[in-house]
């Protein structure tokens, strides 16, 4: 079972406790932007198979929201903060690169596609 | 290669069993294809099986990472239905229910389809009307499906606890011929069909790389050297976005883990496929005894393939709620498949921003179904490069064009 500190009331909790939210930092497009911009933001995921920096809401405890920052494949989690930033802590992202040498690095994939073909800018804060 | 026949099953029968052949061989590869297809799952054969047989391309190579049918195709609990709400799913999912009624005939491989009827229960006020609506949704789809009262349910499946305390039973939507089939052999089948054709299915082969010239798809790097094609159709379920970033896009998609589990074999105590969506659990029990029972997934990325424990406690309170002469059975396996959510919940069938290269993915939770129909629309897309009316709904342009077919197909149960 995956355990994530809330990194608002301190509270080491299960995953039952919590709610998931899906992937962090996406930027909204807008207003004025491409409807390829738009479709992006809504719907291309990166879905990565490794660092995923992820949002999560404290549903059973305080309420807030944070983002955690997980491997889809060990499972293991780098830390956690909340949810009121552009960008993950400088120090959490030294110490993702420090346990997975060959991590792409944030911001990542910034120049992928959409399914359209048009440019975005996925995965940037 | 022989046929299969109850002549060959005899013959056997008194040889002890040594004069049966490889039902397909391990080719190794040649430096280019025609087409090539990456995915050795059912949807990946079956695109290549109708290839060949509807459309006369041959000059193809299955390319599979691990064994074929190792994926989502060999995890199901392999619940067959068509009664889907709108147009466009009613119509690839029940063209996939036809082709299955004589699966076994055309592939000469017991698939074991299995038409035993599918009851997909109705435990609130809510979930009734939905029922209720689907049900006349399919009488104007043509397909077969009604919506039936509790005593009904309780006449079909005696084992059930019609009133329960949290959540009675209301009523079912009932299709009498949804039902299971063997879900290796659909792969295994097909696999045999292909290699008789002179198609080459290259196992433990993974895809590393994907290689385009002025915006057109050439070719794709493997564990087994280049190999160049014509045209490349990726059919990998819950790899697609690793894939389709390879070809330099993003897919509206995330990979969860959908579990499920077999108890210990007992005496037949259940004839048709029973689903809970409202407590999360559906259930049938296989011709062995055992009941194959299908959980929850997961609601974050995860590609680990056995998913989160809560889902086992879940899954089991729901069911020994609904079914309580099962309170005391052991569970035997637990396992998990990394399925393919789409923004939608529908699957694609589909162009790319790169020419001569297509994806058919997102079949989520519930695609084992789909297999010979998706394979049938894939197959027509590769061939002419534009979608026939089966796949047409389901290109990736409708999330920007706002045309969703939100079935909730992979709503996590329901499969
Ligand atoms: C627990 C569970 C229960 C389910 N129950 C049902 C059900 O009752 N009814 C139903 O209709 N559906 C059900 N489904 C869904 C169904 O299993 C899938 O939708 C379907 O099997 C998908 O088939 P596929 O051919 O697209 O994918 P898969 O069978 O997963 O095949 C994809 C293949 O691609 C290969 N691959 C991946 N990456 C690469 C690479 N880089 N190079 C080469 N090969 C690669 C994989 O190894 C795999 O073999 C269930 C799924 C799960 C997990
Ligand atoms: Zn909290």
């Amino acid at each position: 079972m995956l355990r994530l500190t809330c990194p608002h009331c301190g509270v080491t909790a299960e995953e039952t406790e919590l709610h998931p939210g899906g992937e962090a930092h996406l930027v909204r497009a807008g207003p004025g932007a491409s409807d390829e911009a738009f479709e992006a933001w809504l719907f291309a995921r990166r879905n990565p198979m490794g660092v995923h920096f992820e949002r999560w809401r404290h549903v059973h405890g305080c309420g807030k929201w944070f983002i955690a920052a997980r491997h889809t494949v060990t499972l293991e989690v780098f830390g956690t903060y909340p949810a009121q930033t552009k960008a993950p802590p400088a120090e959490l992202i030294a110490r993702i690169r420090d346990k997975v040498p060959d991590w792409e690095g944030w911001p990542a994939g910034g120049a992928l596609r959409g399914a359209d073909g048009e440019g975005t800018e996925g995965g940037k804060a | 290669m022989k046929g299969y026949s109850a002549w060959s099953l005899i013959r056997e029968g008194l040889r002890h069993h040594l004069g049966w052949g490889r039902a397909w061989g391990s080719p190794e590869p040649r430096r280019r294809y025609e087409v090539v297809i990456v995915g050795a799952g059912g949807h990946g054969l079956a695109t290549a099986y109708y290839l060949a047989r509807n459309h006369g391309i041959t000059d193809i190579a299955v390319l599979e990472k691990g064994w074929l049918g190792g994926g989502n195709t060999g995890r199901n609990t392999t619940i067959i239905r068509s009664n889907y709400l709108h147009d466009p799913s009613a119509a690839i999912y029940e063209k996939a229910r036809q082709l299955y009624e004589d699966l076994s005939q055309e592939l000469d491989f017991n698939i074991m389809f299995s038409p035993r009827g599918v009851m997909m229960l109705a435990q609130t006020e809510h979930e009734k009307r939905v029922w209720q609506r689907v049900a006349h949704a399919n009488v104007l789809q043509g397909i077969d499906t009604r919506f039936i009262g509790p005593e009904e349910v309780k006449r079909r499946v005696p084992i059930i606890n019609i009133d329960g305390p949290r959540y009675p039973v209301l009523g079912a939507l009932w299709q009498p011929r949804g039902g299971t089939a063997r879900h290796d052999a659909v792969a295994w089948g097909y696999a045999r069909a292909l290699d008789r054709m002179g198609v080459h299915i290259i196992e433990n082969c993974e895809v590393t790389g994907i290689r385009t010239e002025g915006g057109k798809v050439v070719g794709v790097d493997t564990g087994k050297g280049p190999i160049d094609c014509g045209k490349l159709a990726l059919v990998v379920a819950g790899h697609s976005s690793r894939l389709a970033e390879m070809a330099g896009f993003r897919l509206p998609m995330e990979s969860v883990t959908l579990q499920a589990f077999v108890s210990e074999p007992v005496k037949p105590m259940l004839d048709v496929v029973v689903m809970a969506n409202t407590v999360h659990g559906y259930i049938s029990q296989s011709d062995k005894g055992e009941l194959v029972i299908g959980g929850g997934t997961d609601g974050y990325v995860n590609y680990t393939q056995r998913g989160a424990f809560h889902h086992v406690e879940e899954t089991v309170t729901a069911l020994v709620e609904t079914f309580p002469v099962i309170g005391r059975m052991r569970l035997m396996r637990q396992w998990g498949g990394i399925v393919d959510v789409t923004g939608d919940r529908s699957p694609i069938l589909s162009k790319t921003p790169v020419e001569n290269l297509y994806v058919n993915c997102g079949w989520g939770t519930g695609g084992f179904k789909a297999i010979p129909g998706s394979g049938w629309a894939m197959a027509e897309l590769v061939a002419t490069g534009e979608p026939g009316a089966l796949a047409e709904p389901f290109a990736l342009s409708r999330f920007r064009e706002g045309r969703f077919i939100d079935e909730s197909v992979a709503a996590g149960v329901a499969h």
